[in-house]
């Protein structure tokens, strides 16, 4: 298995969600709806604080909940990855998958009757390009590669900085790194 | 305990709710993936802020895609900021003006009507003529912000006009562009000229940056993040950039000047200056300790509340990274009105530390030698902004917005009419709501041309509907940078409704009065090709290219051991100014304390937001989904004393009775607790913009209190309190 990962530096995460207009022009999303989105957390007391922001999406988790529960098969792995992907032709619009990510309900529903969510901008990556927003990152925070080659620039992050995932204690196993 | 405050930033409208209709059948087809049509892209510089990032426009199929960065492009090394990714916002934003339109009277009740362009431009024309054979053409002015306001000058210099003023200065960054021409002999500039790429400390004192987008200022500050910089932040505000600082010092407001005076005294007194520079470069140093030496770190204690400890610790690290050390001179700096001063002592500063000329300071930027398209001189114009000075603001090198509007007021006004350009000033200049109706009701003609029914709009007699930057062309970039570069804006859409660019306006107003002379040509595609074939390009090769670079002529950096003229008085760079000296001012920065605020109050602190460029883009549907409105930062002690959570609403009161729209309270550990906090841009009240309209509040119209610089006119707006009234639910 191919294991794409997205790894993105909260150091140098600004919070500014460039991301998110990007994702939403690249894959044409409708108004209202997002793939992806940006978190702010705050912690301490005035003048200790500490802030982080996050780019969050779907984890392309290499055990996906979401493709178990989807009674149609239509959340799938792309070819043999870890990028899960919907196929609108077979989504029924039943929302088991939302009830089955533990990333707490982040796939929507497009106006079309199916679910929709980050795809990694697999139709770029297909092409050797970087998602929509790895590549419009005014920060330079986010990186995309693959974690099965010692050299690429993910895997050399991950070897040399410390790092974290969201919600590992479920199994899921996600490939959406975050550099703290 | 520590507190944890978690927040959705940015995809709030998702949400990972469900919406729209919930099929029962597996009916839909998948969409084509993006890109798999026919993609044509075409070369644009980005309006959406005035950074002016080359950038490509995506079509498929003929439909708008995208918009993204040029990748030969300094000023956006290949990257949009959040806002020129929305810039297609701006294009298919559905309240854009549509058509010309004339105030009429109909029975006695005044309205907007619909007319043809012939009908307004002659209407424009016709009473332009009166004014300059009643009163002269100089008795005109114009405000203009962004690419268009060229068009206009150029128009407006041929009629015999040169009564000019943009917010950019007045209200933004006047001060610091004074500051550093008195005492290094030249202005900034637009893009910054810092080499943050190279920093290994830069100070940033009220400086949002991450905030503030200015996108290759972004870029490098992130640059220096991964380098290890060492990065102090000055701000009362635990802003973006002070969550990724070295070093945060939670300034009291308004005391940023007492603060660099005690760093230039410490590193003076310490011997931590860079010697040789200073003595090769600089004159005044003698002057210049003297001045500072009883601004000790403890008596800055007591002003700014910051821990001497803290102020001796970063002063060293300032110098210990020299000459890499970049104290920012920040980009909005109009603020207590001693605002040239404070910047004077960054630029003080920076000399000090040898960095102004050096890699991590600030570099020598470049242009390309690109020729004026040939014209008949323009006419002297009998009088010039300077009237409206009257006296005043002697380094002010442009006008003063607030000095012009004040002299369009009355009978007797020296200006008889106005064009605006692009300058929404009900939300860009503070306070002037009774002086602007008053303008209005004096003035003989208004003008506003715009993309979008901002408020100013409603104050005119014609309104103009520009095209956006994604529809026209205008003048080429020619901006200052590390490497001289041209770049193009070309139309990637047909101009949408009856909008038109800003050249076509111009030569059609010129022609109509009688300045045909200084519109030769036909389109203004002519002017760009002549002005590139002396440059060895040609409009085709551009339109192809998007952007050329050129090699540098002149070295990046000061060149050691080299002796420099600078452009000063005294050929040095003045630390001690001779030329304020001359007009009567401090020659040396001098502290004065803040206006305290009144009992109950807190200060009003406004800036800048990542998805907006103020009120330009509130509408602007793509960015309007990413930040809605503007919410206020209120600190947990005062909200508990007033009984406000997260989410209520409350309305600001100033200490001079004027009340704000409703404002949403974030109740937030990162601001202090005598202020509160909230980005410019909202509260708009023009009705015709649907998105906007009465979403949260205008910071511009509480900002009753001004304090105006004597040097150069810049209006201080950090002077002003207010009182936080809940709004029942």
């Amino acid at each position: 298995m191919t294991r794409y990962v997205m790894v993105i530096d909260t150091l140098t995460c600004i919070g500014c969600g460039d991301c998110v207009i990007a994702c939403k022009t690249e894959n044409k999303v409708p108004a209202g709806l997002n793939r992806d989105w940006v978190v702010e957390e705050t912690q301490g007391r005035y003048p200790n604080l500490s802030t982080e922001f996050r780019s969050e999406r779907c984890n392309h988790c290499a055990h996906a909940t979401c493709v178990t529960a989807c009674p149609t098969g239509a959340s799938h792995y792309w070819r043999d990855s870890n990028i899960v992907l919907v196929d609108p032709n077979l989504c029924t619009g039943c929302k088991a998958c939302i009830a089955g990510c533990p990333y707490n309900a982040r796939l929507i529903m497009h106006p079309q009757g199916y679910i929709d969510k980050c795809t990694f901008c697999v139709h770029r990556v297909e092409r050797g390009l970087d998602p929509a927003c790895v590549s419009t990152c005014p920060t330079h925070c986010m990186y995309f590669g693959v974690l099965d080659e010692p050299n690429s620039i993910v895997s050399r992050l991950l070897r040399t900085r410390k790092y974290k995932t969201l919600m590992p204690e479920t199994g899921n196993d996600p490939n959406v790194y975050y550099l703290v | 305990m520590d507190r944890r405050e978690f927040i959705k930033l940015a995809g709030t409208l998702a949400g990972g709710a469900v919406v729209g209709p919930a099929l029962l059948n597996g009916c839909s087809t998948a969409p084509p993936p993006p890109g798999s049509g026919e993609v044509k892209t075409t070369p644009t510089i980005c309006d959406i802020c005035f950074w002016k990032c080359a950038a490509l426009v995506h079509t498929e199929d003929g439909r708008p895609w995208k918009v993204t960065g040029h990748p030969e492009d300094l000023h956006s090394g290949g990257r949009l900021c959040t806002r020129g990714t929305g810039g297609l916002g701006a294009y298919l934003d559905r309240d854009r003006l549509k058509r010309p339109l004339l105030r009429v009277d109909k029975g006695g009740k005044q309205r907007f009507e619909p007319v043809s362009w012939d009908e307004a431009l002659g209407f424009i024309a016709q009473r332009m003529q009166a004014i300059a054979e009643k009163h002269g053409p100089d008795r005109m002015a114009l405000f203009s912000h962004g690419a268009s306001g060229a068009h206009f000058r150029h128009l407006l210099r041929a009629y015999g006009c040169e009564s000019f003023a943009e917010a950019s200065f007045a209200q933004c960054r006047g001060p610091r562009e004074v500051a550093f021409y008195l005492t290094f002999g030249e202005t900034l500039g637009g893009q910054d000229r810092t080499d943050m790429a190279h920093s290994r400390c830069i100070v940033l004192l009220g400086y949002h940056l991450g905030e503030n987008l200015h996108n290759a200022q972004v870029q490098t500050f992130a640059q220096a993040m991964r380098n290890g910089a060492t990065i102090i932040t000055v701000d009362p505000r635990f802003s973006v950039a002070a969550s990724k600082s070295t070093h945060w010092l939670a300034i009291k407001p308004g005391t940023d000047l007492a603060l660099l005076l005690t760093w230039i005294n410490v590193i003076i007194s310490e011997g931590l200056y860079d010697k040789s520079y200073v003595q090769q470069h600089t004159q005044g140093f003698e002057q210049l300790a003297a001045h500072v030496r009883t601004h000790t770190p403890e008596w800055a204690y007591l002003e700014t509340g910051i821990d001497p400890n803290r102020i001796y610790t970063t002063a060293r690290e300032m110098a210990k990274a020299a000459p890499a050390t970049l104290v920012h001179p920040g980009r909005h700096v109009s603020w207590y009105g001693d605002d040239t001063q404070r910047e004077r002592a960054i630029a003080i500063l920076n000399a000090l530390l040898g960095s102004w000329g050096c890699k991590g300071g600030f570099y020598n930027p470049e242009t390309v030698a690109l020729p004026k398209y040939p014209l008949p001189p323009y006419p002297k114009p009998a009088s010039t902004w300077e009237a409206a000075h009257a006296g005043r603001y002697p380094m002010a090198y442009t006008g003063v917005t607030n000095a012009l509007i004040e002299h369009s007021i009355g009978p007797d006004a020296h200006y008889r009419a106005w064009i605006v350009s692009g300058t929404n000033l009900p939300l860009s200049v503070p306070g002037i709501g009774k002086s602007l109706q008053q303008a209005a009701d004096s003035l003989d003609l208004i003008v506003a041309v715009d993309i979008i029914p901002s408020e100013v709009t409603g104050y005119a007699d014609v309104i103009l509907p520009e095209c956006t930057y994604l529809e026209r062309y205008d003048d080429l970039r020619n901006a200052p940078e590390r490497r001289p570069s041209l770049a193009l804006r070309m139309p990637a859409f047909e101009p949408k409704y009856d909008s038109k660019p800003g050249w076509w306006i111009c030569r059609e107003l010129g022609l109509r009065l009688g300045l045909k002379k200084y519109f030769p040509w036909k389109d203004y595609t002519e002017v760009l090709d002549w002005q590139l074939k002396q440059v060895g390009s040609s409009l085709q090769e551009m339109q192809r290219l998007g952007v050329k670079n050129f090699p540098r002529q002149t070295p990046l950096y000061l060149v050691e051991g080299q002796g420099i003229e600078y452009p000063t008085l005294s050929g040095k760079i003045e630390l001690y100014s001779t030329e304020l000296k001359e007009l009567g001012f401090d020659p040396l920065p001098r502290y004065t304390a803040p206006v305290r605020a009144p009992a109950g109050h807190l200060r009003l602190i406004y800036g800048r937001a990542p998805a907006h460029t103020f009120g330009r883009t509130s509408n602007n549907p793509m960015l309007f989904e990413l930040m809605p409105e503007n919410i206020l930062w209120v600190h947990p002690l005062v909200a508990a004393e007033q009984g406000l959570k997260s989410g209520d609403y409350v309305r600001l009161k100033n200490q001079d009775g004027v009340t704000s729209l409703p404002i949403r309270v974030r109740v937030t550990e990162r601001i202090r607790p005598d202020s509160v906090f909230m980005a410019h841009g909202f509260g708009h009240t023009s009705r015709n913009l649907r998105l906007t309209y009465g979403v949260g509040a205008n910071d511009a119209s509480l900002l009753t209190h001004i304090k105006t610089d004597p040097i150069m006119g810049a209006t201080g707006m950090r002077s002003n309190f207010v009182t936080l009234g809940k709004m029942e639910a």
